[in-house]
């Protein structure tokens, strides 16, 4: 699903970000990328959906080759692929509902099947009851169920995770986290950035941890492995 | 881009307008003053040049033919000038015509010049272009059997240096005003998009085109330009309609005339309102190509 060979980013300020890091990650895993601020996680994320572009090395997703693919091609992969963050990032004047939508309006889905599968994936997270109400009108965890319901509403092989649990209470976060697992039950790969010392320690799984732009560490069911 | 996609982006830039309440207000204020000026300008401009061309048409060559030359001369020196290819046109007037015209203006007194007539014959000489008159002149003065050309020699090049410098300054005048109303949409359009920065990210991270992004703004864009430019056209023409009412009575004879109001206010109308499209569709092309880096 995810390979990466000799992945080097060097930011126009001189930072090297990743120091020729190699990975692998096959489809369906659930994977969580943990290491201290600074060390190069935020980089191997944004590089996932081509925020950030590797400056030499090679890097796929899905097959797609994302050091030499163009900018015009980066919607597509988009496509493919769904992003969760810290913040949610709901449009406030958007209802729960059009929020969903919204993902698959951009990329032209017909309207039935669009209402079709926002009402599937609403009812998944628990939330077609809310479906009608706005961003401000719901909890930290609420929201961030509806940007988890917008990930996936797409179908994608592989859902990417920036600190989704970040502003959550650590009730809300195992909610949260649950839901990841179910998703990751339908067959999507899960990578999952985080500082969650409890959570990466109850609900195991891979854990990869990055240190100075290297992996330092790569085990399956490992524990966090840093004081929180 | 599918029907109902552009449909949905038609709807999207028309309910922006409605949100985005007073930054609307704000374009559609900057760009109805600038297209004001411009409408103005243009209207000042346009009769500027048909004055500058109705008397540029009238500027005419009297060409003295010498007294001694015999009619077949005359015929082959009416050919040589007709041939040249600066001039339009060569009208040939007798010496018993010029004085019949003379004593239509002066009078029957000058009927005692009929047994001895000191006029010359002469031809009326145009140029295609009126602002060649003075070269075309030393050039057929250089014929055989001309006596002289006389054609307001000094007086012409100012008129023409006036009427040239004219020309610039006002066409370099509305072009500034352009400029600058394309800064000020491109400015204001800036301000929604900033404002909006977070939904241009949220759509490019779910796998929205470039395209998909820009349309909304830039129908937005042709929006504000269209209704900045509705009141531009309407006091344009009014502004227009109420100058001839006052002015045209006066130049009934004159040399020169006022642009008739249909079709210029048409034409003056349609610009405006282009203008207004196109700044605002400039405009939003500008500043949003930075926002879509994401």
């Amino acid at each position: 699903m995810i390979q990466m060979k000799n992945v080097y980013k060097k930011y126009p300020n001189g930072i090297v970000a990743l120091n020729g890091l190699n990975v692998e990650i096959d489809q369906g895993e659930f994977v969580y990328v943990v290491g201290p601020s600074g060390a190069g996680k935020s980089t191997f994320i944004k590089m996932m959906y081509r925020e950030e572009r590797p400056t030499s090395g090679q890097m796929f997703v899905d097959g797609i080759d994302i050091a030499t693919l163009k900018n015009k091609k980066v919607p597509m992969l988009r496509r493919q692929m769904g992003v969760v963050f810290q913040d949610f990032k709901l449009l406030p004047r958007l209802n729960v509902y059009e929020n969903v939508a919204f993902a698959l309006e951009v990329i032209e889905e017909s309207p039935s099947r669009i209402r079709e599968r926002v009402l599937d994936v609403l009812d998944m997270v628990g939330l077609k009851h809310k479906a009608r109400m706005f961003p401000t009108e719901l909890s930290g965890g609420e929201a961030q169920r509806v940007s988890i319901a917008r990930s996936i509403v797409n179908k994608p092989k592989v859902v990417i995770a920036d600190e989704p649990t970040g502003n959550l209470d650590p009730e809300t976060a195992l909610d949260i986290m649950n839901l990841f697992e179910k998703i990751n039950a339908t067959g999507t790969t899960i990578l999952m950035a985080t500082h969650n010392k409890e959570i990466v320690n109850t609900i195991r799984h891979r854990v990869i941890a990055i240190e100075g732009g290297l992996i330092v560490r790569d085990v399956a069911g490992g524990d966090y492995g840093y004081e929180s | 881009m599918k029907a109902r996609t552009l449909w949905r982006h038609f709807r999207e830039s028309l309910k922006s307008l409605g949100r985005n309440g007073w930054m609307t207000f704000a374009s559609v204020s900057a760009v109805t003053v600038t297209l004001l000026l411009v409408g103005v300008f243009v209207l000042i401009m346009m009769n500027l040049n048909k004055v500058a061309d109705d008397l540029e048409n009238d500027v005419e060559m009297k060409v003295f033919v010498s007294l001694e030359t015999d009619d077949a001369r005359k015929q082959s020196i009416e050919e040589t000038i007709s041939d040249l290819p600066e001039v339009e046109s060569a009208v040939y007037s007798t010496k018993e015509e010029e004085l019949a015209d003379l004593v239509l203006d002066f009078g029957n007194e000058l009927d005692l010049f009929e047994q001895n007539n000191p006029l010359f014959d002469v031809f009326y000489v145009k140029a295609s272009n009126p602002q060649q008159t003075g070269s075309v002149a030393a050039e057929i003065s250089k014929i055989e059997n001309i006596e002289k050309v006389e054609y307001g020699k000094g007086k012409i090049e100012k008129l023409f240096n006036f009427l040239n410098a004219g020309r610039n300054v006002g066409l370099v005048l509305i072009l500034a005003l352009l400029f600058t109303a394309m800064f000020l949409i491109s400015n204001t359009i800036r301000i929604t998009i900033v404002a909006r920065r977070r939904e241009i990210e949220i759509m490019k991270l779910v796998g929205a085109t470039n395209w998909f992004v820009r349309v909304p703004f830039i129908l937005e864009g042709m929006w504000l330009g269209l209704l900045g430019s509705i009141i531009p056209i309407g006091l344009v023409a009014a502004l227009y309609y109420n100058t001839l009412e006052f002015v045209q009575p006066k130049l009934s004879g004159e040399l020169f005339q006022l642009l008739d109001f249909t079709p210029f206010i048409y034409q003056v109308g349609g610009l405006i309102l282009l203008m207004g499209v196109f700044i605002g569709v400039w405009g939003s092309f500008m500043s949003i190509r930075k926002f879509l880096r994401v």
